[in-house]
């Protein structure tokens, strides 16, 4: 009898395992379709010229996708100076006060403003940049991809924070450390992991995004290094070929979403590699 | 990277929330009182820099808020009411009711999160306790945050080409209009579009179980799956339910893929095979080429909209989550 | 992570600085229709290479390039559609509509085999109005006498996203059916009585392809580019018409008013295809506005002149129909009209 309920137990517990690695494993396989899908479509019109030359017109072969890269990479740091700066402070301000009605709604705010479609935050950051300078520029849409990454920041660190035991906080102050610097020496490095991965999803997040950018960074063929001027972004180019009728635009199309996947993969390991560094100290 | 902390755990939930209260109180004085070597940020400054980036969000929310409130007030004016109630969307004769466009978000959303819950909370325990480190879980945790930085474009691309000849299959199987795409179709790719998001925090806070509690529990003989159904589930829940609260965010405004497989029919849909259309997705579709004042403003009033839903949702989830930490 | 923080705004003042020494060079940017857009951007780098003036054009919409003119945030703007008698009196200046090119509008369906089909502007608008519902109709029938069409339900196809393609294609449907005037009517997003939509023209393009029985619109390019077949349409003289470039050219043989304002649907001309349209550059005529050089509205006149005269042998091999000499006559007249301050920039 004792035995039985026993063995029931041990292949529950089995079973649960089983069930846990198939449905992790079923949930990463789309990945690897995606990514065979763009490989496949995209890898044929990667080269040199197509990474570091400007877009040439139809019928010329030869165009390249440098404008995209370059204001994409702008475009990113731009909006990571906006975001991540505010987006911790305010993880760590709502790890801080876990109750209290301030908190509350500073919290509910932060989910809500995730749920605000990224074209509704292109057309506030076309009323609030671009209607009072007058022309499109790759601060507005700076101001557009950071306020999309600010959520997931601030989620994510909040988060992380909240579960590291108040018990390292506590033997921090005890020791006479200041609570600045416990909050910054102590408690963010331990807590780093999770806060970058937030900060490399909504790097991701935002990537990728076409429609918040149309009315503000606007796009540009040439390179284009001037905050206060239109620039280009790798998903604007993705879209201008995509929605294009001719079949080489096509294929330059899956070659920079190629180089936007890429890209971000790239970002992932940069990461994983900085914190290993990190970890050390730590 | 995260052992070390867990080693000096030592503390039930409900103990560290009324040390923390304690803590509160006496931390100022037994900073000040001592030296800070070599720090100048005094912790007045430092928490009234963390109490502007508290209130920073909230005046952005505000902001926005108010900015699509004062752009949708000629359309408030002239449709009133029936903008919510309409089931006529009609730019050539100003008609404009919302109503599928609601019905159809909150079907979409709620499909993509009951899909994407079956595979988010089994990669949330895969990576936070079974494979907390090595090749397996690195690989897996990276391959989860690749997943969302795929370009929504790309996602809507894939999905025509993969899901939609399968449930067009499935269609005709069923002998329903073999549209192929339709409100099945786009849950299924913001499914996997938003396991990134509930995943990443589950597995965070999943991770950050304290140890003494998973091996008090081991010890007494419990097997691994009754540590996580009766120790790391209950712990982590809030977490977990945050983490899908936020791919649900996410969820609801997601655009670009949705439009390529919803179908962009303006109708009511009658089942989840039917063609429908959020209200993300048709301010993506019409914004652009909208000329004229009301029919601009009631697409942004179409905005202000699902901002009011995703706020209700959220404090609906709130409550929740307040509840669910209770019974822990 | 400070010192990351710390490099990264360094990095943006830097930047900020130095590309405020940069000189300004002249640059002069346009915004709106996405139809025109890969003509536009071979025209402009060869103008760029000629001139040494650069011309960033964005492919944002109409309804957006008409949106930017009137907010002033562009120099001109580009559309498929003439501005509504709503947005001319909100652009509170005069706005000159020149035509650059012209494009047409084609049926194409997915019916195995691509049988070539025609169809009478009576049975387009029912199928597109939902009351024709299945490809062995006796209508469709009447006119393909000899060819095989199978007994098959029909899925229509439409655009998803607003768009000067669907103004023309209901413009053409609101002059030859009284029903869908009244049903459904003109503009660029449209309550559609039946079917499903694709998002841009290669949306539509695909979700045809993928769905047999079904039939959409798209720009004669798209139709050309990814070879699906589309189908002859009778005009208004009564003559079947397949569309091409050259019988998109010809519906614009018509009497052309002076403001070029005009719709080629249904055209008169008697070997025109009845489903083209123009597009336009939109400028204002007195371009002395805001902080604007006289430089540079010099440099928009001849761009627009440039386009609609040596930039006009760049439409064909791109599958574009070019201006007629008539409408180029026209154009021209327009261009002149264009001041600064008063003064005819271009005499």
């Amino acid at each position: 009898m004792k035995e039985s309920s026993l063995r029931r137990r041990i292949f529950a517990d089995r079973a649960f395992q089983a069930l846990v690695a198939l449905l992790s494993f079923c949930a990463i396989l789309p990945m690897f379709f995606i990514l065979f899908f763009i490989t496949k479509n995209g890898i044929a019109v990667i080269n040199w010229n197509f990474l570091t030359r400007l877009p040439a017109p139809v019928g010329e072969t030869g165009g390249g996708i440098a404008n995209g890269i370059i204001g994409s990479g702008l475009l990113i740091v731009l909006s990571s100076v906006i975001a991540v700066p505010v987006g911790v402070l305010t993880g760590i301000y709502l790890a801080e006060h876990r109750k209290g009605k301030f908190a509350y709604l500073s919290r509910l705010s932060v989910e809500i403003l995730m749920g605000i479609p990224s074209i509704v935050i292109g057309i506030i950051a076309y009323i609030w940049v671009v209607m009072p300078t007058g022309s499109f520029s790759a601060i507005s849409g700076g101001v557009a991809l950071g306020i999309m990454m600010l959520p997931v920041i601030v989620m994510s660190t909040e988060e992380t924070l909240k579960l590291i035991p108040d018990s390292l906080k506590e033997a921090s102050l005890a020791l006479g450390v200041s609570y600045p610097r416990t909050i910054l020496k102590v408690i963010l490095p331990a807590g780093l992991n999770g806060i970058v991965t937030g900060v490399l999803l909504s790097v991701a997040r935002v990537t990728g995004e076409t429609a918040p950018l149309l009315f503000t960074a606007f796009g540009s063929p040439f390179m284009a290094v001037n905050i206060l001027k239109p620039v280009s972004a790798l998903p604007l180019t993705v879209f201008n070929y995509a929605t294009s009728p001719y079949p080489e635009w096509h294929a330059l199309a899956w070659g920079a979403s190629f180089v936007l996947l890429v890209f971000v993969l790239a970002l992932n390991l940069t990461a994983k590699l900085g914190l290993r560094k990190w970890k050390v100290q730590f | 990277m995260i052992q070390p902390i867990e080693g000096g755990a030592g503390q039930t939930p409900a103990r560290a929330k009324t040390r923390d209260k304690t803590m509160t109180q006496t931390k100022a004085e037994t900073a000040q009182a001592h030296y800070r070597p070599g720090f100048t940020l005094s912790e007045a400054a430092f928490r009234k820099i963390l109490y502007l980036a508290g209130i920073s969000v909230l005046v952005l929310l505000i902001a926005i808020f108010l900015s699509l409130l004062i752009a949708s007030l000629p359309s408030i004016k002239a449709l009133g009411i029936s903008f919510l109630t309409g089931r006529t969307w009609d730019p050539v004769t100003l008609k404009f009711g919302a109503l599928p466009f609601l019905v159809g978000t909150l079907i979409t959303s709620f499909l993509a999160l009951l899909i994407s819950t079956f595979f988010s909370i089994p990669i949330s325990i895969f990576l936070g306790y079974y494979y907390r480190e090595g090749k397996a879980s690195s690989f897996v945790k990276t391959v989860i945050e690749l997943l969302a930085g795929i370009p929504s474009v790309i996602y809507g691309f894939w999905g025509l080409f993969f899901f939609v000849p399968i449930i067009r299959f499935i269609e005709t199987a069923l002998g329903v209009p073999p549209y192929g795409v339709g409100i099945l179709a786009s849950s299924l790719i913001l499914a996997i579009m938003i396991i990134p998001y509930s995943a990443s925090l589950g597995r965070e806070v999943i991770s950050l179980v304290p140890n003494d509690l998973k091996e008090a529990a081991l010890s007494l003989g419990a097997t691994r799956f009754e540590v996580i159904r009766k120790v790391i589930l209950p712990y982590a829940r809030s977490g977990i339910f945050a983490g899908i609260l936020l791919s649900l965010g996410r969820a609801l405004g997601e655009t670009m893929a949705v439009t390529m497989l919803i179908g962009n029919s303006n109708f009511l849909p009658t089942s989840i095979f039917s063609p429908a259309n959020t209200m993300a997705s048709v301010i993506a579709n019409e914004f652009t080429e909208a000329t004229g004042a009301v029919y601009l403003s009631s697409l942004i009033e179409l905005a202000l909209l699902l901002f009011v839903v995703t706020t209700i949702i959220n404090i609906i989830g709130k409550i929740i989550i307040i509840k669910t930490s209770f019974e822990a | 992570m400070k010192n990351l923080v710390v490099c990264l705004m360094a990095a943006v003042v830097l930047l900020a600085i130095a590309s405020t020494g940069i000189a300004k060079e002249q640059e002069l940017i346009g915004a709106g229709a996405t139809f025109p857009y890969p003509l536009y951007s071979k025209m402009f780098d060869v103008y760029s290479k000629e001139y040494g003036v650069k011309v960033n054009y964005q492919s944002i919409g109409s309804g957006g390039g008409i949106r930017q003119l009137i907010n002033k945030t562009v120099d001109f703007g580009g559309s498929d559609a003439v501005m509504s008698a709503e947005d001319l009196k909100t652009a509170q200046a005069p706005v000159l509509h020149v035509p650059t090119v012209a494009g047409a509008v084609v049926v194409t369906y997915n019916i195995a085999g691509s049988p070539e089909i025609k169809l009478t502007p009576d049975v387009v608008a029912d199928i597109f109005l939902g009351t024709i519902k299945k490809w062995s109709d006796p209508r469709i029938l009447s006119a393909n006498t000899g060819t095989k069409l199978p007994d098959m339900a029909i899925t229509v196809i439409h655009r998803s996203d607003g768009s000067g393609t669907t103004n023309i294609f209901a413009d053409y449907l609101c002059k030859v059916s009284k029903e869908w005037k009244d049903k459904v009517g003109l503009g660029t997003s449209l309550n559609w009585p039946t079917g499903l939509g694709g998002k841009g023209n290669p949306g539509v393009a695909g979700l045809v392809q993928q769905t047999p029985g079904s039939i959409g619109y798209v720009e004669l390019i798209y139709a050309l580019q990814n070879k699906m077949p589309y189908a002859g349409i009778k005009n208004k003289k009564g003559n079947w018409i397949k569309p091409s470039i050259a019988s998109t050219s010809k519906a614009a043989n018509i009497a052309l008013p002076d403001n070029m304002m005009v719709s080629l649907t249904d055209t008169d001309a008697a070997d025109g295809y009845p489903v083209s349209g123009f597009t336009w550059i939109l400028m204002y005529t007195e371009q002395r506005y805001g902080d604007r050089t006289e430089e540079k509205a010099q440099e928009v006149v001849k761009l627009v002149w440039w386009m609609a005269h040596q930039g006009q042998k760049y439409a064909e091999p791109m599958e574009y129909a070019p201006l007629s000499k008539a409408a180029v006559e026209k154009a021209e007249k327009l261009i002149k009209s264009v001041t600064y301050g008063g003064k005819q920039i271009m005499k």
